[in-house]
């Protein structure tokens, strides 16, 4: 069969882009199509409808809601009941929230202290840039910290980094914990695997609805949903890292007479150690996006000032605020980062001291200095509003005026756009028979994966069906494929183009860093900003934050194409286009699918966060969940995204590993 | 052999190592000795076939094979580094197999050393670091473990390399990190896994000499792996060659070359430099009566140190024995059939 895949793709250059997967494969998709076609008329005059008939629907949302009532009131073992557990963990995580927002903003009248001057805020995380990325990273945080002081927008960046810096630890230790336990146990392990593929493919939205039930609203609560939604990514690393540490050094570890906790500690985690950072990075940058997120239950800070804008149409007050969360987004990422890539370092012991601690030095001076001239001019502890800033307005002026003009131009693409392409694909999804779903993606999932994996796939769909949330379901389906459709008609020339040339690749991979790194709440701004509310915004939203895997994989995919190849095919007298489709595009494609498969999550993800600005999706299911923390149905929303995320997921990693397999690429 | 067997540092006996979904109930249903079509058969696959060999004090016996022999899985098992599934070996006369994981612990803090063939050094440490990381597990007191380090460290030549790390070194100097961490406990017991395979050939064939070199003066019994007959040839007191699990045979490098037991091993002898491996004392000829010890040579002379002079002389070169009288002669034609044999 692989001989005949691979013959199929070489064979014309629209091959080249089908999946070369098994021909029937292709039929069904064929069929599944005309269903779609062909359904409204069928159903025409009838009361067949195609749709999930609602007698079979079972009250699953209201069960879990019941359940999740009982068990945050009543259930308890004896007279310990859960709502003291929540209190008591409440508590835990409150008082170490409120000593860190003391010192950095509130300051902690109860023992008379005065919070940190901003100055010292500032200069200290320029100092922590320097030291451990150089000048230019140094710069570049100090100058973050200053545009959030002089746009008065400190005491809400402090909360928000508050939470940060409070839920990092806590996500970050239980993730090391996890991770550890699952090295030593293979139940463990597996059965971590499973609940963390259903915990990274559920929305951050879909967390905050337990959450509510068992904590209620505000700061706190918002932390609890942080450390649960930031700890998989730390567990993960830990396996990963673990597992790859070279087995000479775990062999040598155990031959120097290692304990099982030495050969942990001392060779096993150190070993690790560049994974493991890359896993805090990942906690960090998941728990900012959470908390800004959060501000749906109530967290204050950044996150819901910009909520506030974004409701009210600020758009310039919203660009200020969103400003602020991007450059907070990107200095805590390239700070984890430099330290990850730290190079282990010998500070020479002759060196005298104060020369090997030149940083801390540097920092403590700054603190006393700033202390003590604070008392003389308070401007220094925090910045008195007449010294603040904000271009809210003008900015609110000038999108005034661009959308008065533009929008003669925009508005009609936009109608365009939504009435003959958008509307068909949504009807197209929406008239979709159920039964037809059922038999394509359980026979997608057979061919290629096997009779497991359509049982699992068939049960998602079912849960999903019985449940209620058919129609929401479809309209998820429809907005994540038109939008990854769009991320991979920009994203895959973007790749190729990237490819071509150094300089080109070097200046897309830092637009795509940078891009990652933004909180999804973010790419809302703009959206709003040139083509107001409806889908149309929804799907570009959507665009936006998930394209960048679509860029990177079709790049990344091109670059490992084997140099003799691409110079066996330049021999043969290829064409740079031939080149492109017949050789180097089937080549790459197991990659640029795994790229699709992270662009349809992250725009699974994003659906959620639309949801905001208007939509009848999922999303927009656990939105109306949360201020009635109606859990049932949040929860099942929540599970309906991760469900239809699990299942591309499964597929397309089937196909690609299977034709990996195909091409040799598999070490 | 034959003398007291007290003199045997590590033996084998009938050891197997079995992978797949039941090892120990299949080779319980083949009595313990499951033959090639009963492995075919059920889809278990022996790493290690009923190996047993002896390892005598100070010796230096090698393990050769092929990728693939389960010549690494056989010194993993030896060492415990995975379990065997059944079989025993003996550590100067201790069970290893049924010791306790503390036991273990203890055998390798003090008695064994390993060196392996990627290194295995720990990236986020010093060269010193890594040399003392065996001692610090013991939680020896750092200014004695980093003397014992800094003298396992001019041992390998390394000095003035001491606070670099492993990345700022070049292959062969990692392995010298690797071979003096290995020593700093004042093993018994040297297990060296394709300790240079890693390497270019120049800087391999300069390791060797260092591992002579070391070898005078440390007297160590060592087991060495490799899959390179030419370096098991120039090392090796004795040599194992392995076959898909199986000990095919276990010899001197002059007795497998002089009698290979199988086309297997001929094949791995065919091109070995026979002149450096065979000696006088094998290929003499009885001396002719009146034959004088004058300008003798020793029984163990090889061969390509006599060549010249037993092809040009007209003489038969005398060999002496053990009592120093003339023992035999080599002769021309012996000398020739031995270097390059009855060739059709």
């Amino acid at each position: 069969m692989s001989a005949r895949s691979d013959s199929a793709s070489l064979e014309g250059e629209a091959e080249g882009f089908t999946v070369p997967g098994p021909k029937s494969l292709v039929w069904c998709l064929l069929a599944v199509l005309l269903a779609g076609i062909a359904a409204p008329w069928v159903a025409q005059g009838t009361d067949l409808s195609m749709m999930w008939p609602e007698a079979w629907h079972i009250p699953i949302q209201s069960w879990i809601t019941d359940f999740f009532k009982w068990f945050g009131n009543e259930a308890g073992i004896g007279p310990l009941k859960v709502r003291d557990i929540t209190r008591a963990l409440s508590a835990a995580l409150e008082v170490p929230l409120e000593v860190t927002e003391g010192i950095l903003f509130r300051g902690l009248p109860d023992w008379d202290i005065k919070p940190l001057p901003w100055v010292v805020v500032v200069i200290g995380t320029g100092l922590l840039g320097h030291w451990l990325g150089g000048v230019r990273l140094g710069l570049f945080c100090a100058l973050s910290g200053l545009y959030i002081a002089v746009f008065g927008l400190w005491a809400d960046a402090m909360r928000t980094l508050s939470i940060v810096l409070v839920s990092v630890p806590v996500a970050a230790l239980t993730g090391l914990a996890l991770g550890i336990w699952a090295t030593r146990s293979k139940r463990a392990a597996k059965a971590l695997g499973v609940v963390f593929d259903v915990m990274q493919a559920t929305p951050h939205m879909a967390y905050l609805v337990p959450v509510v039930v068992l904590f209620g609203f505000g700061q706190v609560p918002a932390m609890m949903a942080t450390v649960i939604f930031a700890m998989p990514p730390m567990a993960r690393c830990v396996i990963l890292g673990i597992a790859t540490v070279p087995a000479d050094i775990i062999e040598a570890g155990r031959m120097s007479g290692s304990t099982r906790r030495q050969l942990l500690w001392k060779v096993e985690i150190p070993a690790a150690h560049q994974t493991l950072m890359l896993g805090l990075n990942q906690v960090v940058m998941q728990t900012l996006a959470m908390a800004v997120i959060a501000s749906l239950v109530g967290a204050s800070g950044l996150g819901q000032k910009l909520l506030f804008s974004l409701q009210q149409l600020y758009i310039g007050k919203a660009t200020e605020q969103g400003i602020a969360i991007v450059l907070i987004a990107v200095v805590l990422d390239r700070l984890t980062q430099a330290w990850a890539y730290r190079a282990p370092h010998y500070e020479p012991e002759d060196k005298p001291w104060w020369q090997r601690h030149r940083h801390l030095l540097a920092f403590l001076a700054v603190l006393v200095a700033s202390v003590v001239l604070a008392r003389f001019l308070p401007a220094l502890l925090t910045l008195p509003k007449e010294l603040t800033v904000s271009v809210g307005k003008e900015i609110d002026i000038g999108v005034r005026w661009f959308s008065k003009n533009a929008y003669d131009y925009i508005g009609p693409v936009r109608d365009w756009i939504t009435v003959w392409l958008l509307l068909p694909l949504r009807n197209f999804y929406l008239a979709l028979p159920w039964p037809v779903v059922f038999l394509a993606l359980g026979y997608a999932g057979w061919r290629l994966a096997g009779v497991q994996t359509m049982l699992l796939i068939l049960a998602m769909v079912a849960t999903i069906a019985l449940s209620g949330m058919w129609e929401p379901a479809m309209m998820t389906l429809y907005l994540v494929t038109a939008a990854a459709v769009l991320c991979v008609l920009i994203g895959v020339p973007i790749g190729i183009w990237a490819s071509r040339s150094e300089r080109v690749a070097r200046g897309v991979m830092t637009m795509c860093d940078t891009l990652q790194t933004f909180p999804s709440f973010i790419y809302l701004i703009p959206v709003i900003m040139l083509l107001k509310v409806g889908d149309l915004a929804n799907i570009v939203a959507i665009l936006a934050y998930a394209a960048v895997p679509a860029i990177r994989f079709t790049y990344l995919g091109l670059r490992r194409v084997p140099v003799v190849t691409n110079e066996a095919a330049r021999a043969t007298g290829c064409t740079p286009r031939q080149r492109l489709f017949k050789v180097e595009l089937p080549i790459a494609m197991p990659e640029i699918m795994l790229g699709i498969n992270q662009t349809i999550m992250m725009a699974l993800a994003m659906t959620a966060i639309t949801a905001l600005i208007g939509s009848r999706d999922l999303g927009q299911e656990i939105y109306k969940a949360l201020p009635g923390a109606d859990t049932g149905r949040g929860i099942m929303a929540g599970l309906g995204i991760a469900f239809i995320g699990i299942i591309a997921d499964r597929l397309i990693g089937a196909w690609a590993m299977k034709r990996k397999r195909e091409l040799g690429m598999l070490d | 052999m034959t003398d007291a067997s007290n003199d045997v540092k590590i033996s084998c006996r009938n050891l197997w190592k079995v992978f797949g979904d039941d090892p120990h109930g299949f080779l319980a249903r083949h009595d313990g000795a499951p033959d090639a079509a009963a492995f075919a058969e059920s889809g278990h696959i022996g790493a290690v076939r009923e190996v047993s060999f002896d390892v005598r004090a100070g010796e230096i016996l090698i393990v050769m094979g092929l990728s693939g022999s389960g010549k690494s899985t056989l010194i993993r098992c030896i060492t415990r580094l995975i379990e065997p599934t059944a079989g025993q070996v003996l550590f100067e006369g201790e069970d290893i197999l049924s010791a306790s994981e503390s036991r273990l612990i203890e055998l390798r803090r003090h008695k064994m050393g390993m060196v392996f063939q990627n290194f295995g050094l720990l990236p986020h440490r010093t060269v010193m670091s890594n040399v003392a990381f065996p001692l610090e597990v013991q939680g020896i007191a750092k200014r004695e473990r980093w003397e014992r380090a800094q003298e396992m460290i001019r041992l390998v030549g390394l000095e003035g390399r001491e606070r670099n790390f492993p990345r700022e070194l070049s292959g062969g100097q990692q392995q010298r990190v690797g071979i003096a961490r290995s020593l700093a406990v004042a093993p018994d017991i040297w297990f060296l896994d394709e300790p240079f395979s890693a390497l270019d050939p120049l800087i391999r064939r300069e390791m060797q000499d260092e591992f002579l070199r070391l070898q005078k003066m440390l007297h160590k019994t060592i087991v060495f792996i490799t899959h390179d007959f030419d370096e098991a040839v120039r090392l090796g007191d004795r040599i194992g060659i392995m076959k898909d699990g199986l000990l095919v045979q276990l010899d001197t490098p002059e007795a497998m070359v002089r009698n290979p037991a199988d086309d297997y091993v001929a094949e791995f002898t065919k091109n070995a430099p026979r002149e450096r491996i065979i000696s006088a004392g094998s290929i003499m000829a009885p001396a002719p009566t009146g034959a004088t010890a004058a300008q003798a040579v020793a029984a163990d002379t090889r061969l390509g140190d006599i060549a010249h002079r037993v092809l040009t002389s007209d003489e038969p070169v005398p060999v002496l024995g053990a009592d120093g009288a003339v023992a035999g002669v080599v002769t021309r034609e012996a000398l020739v059939e031995a270097l390059y044999g009855a060739n059709p």
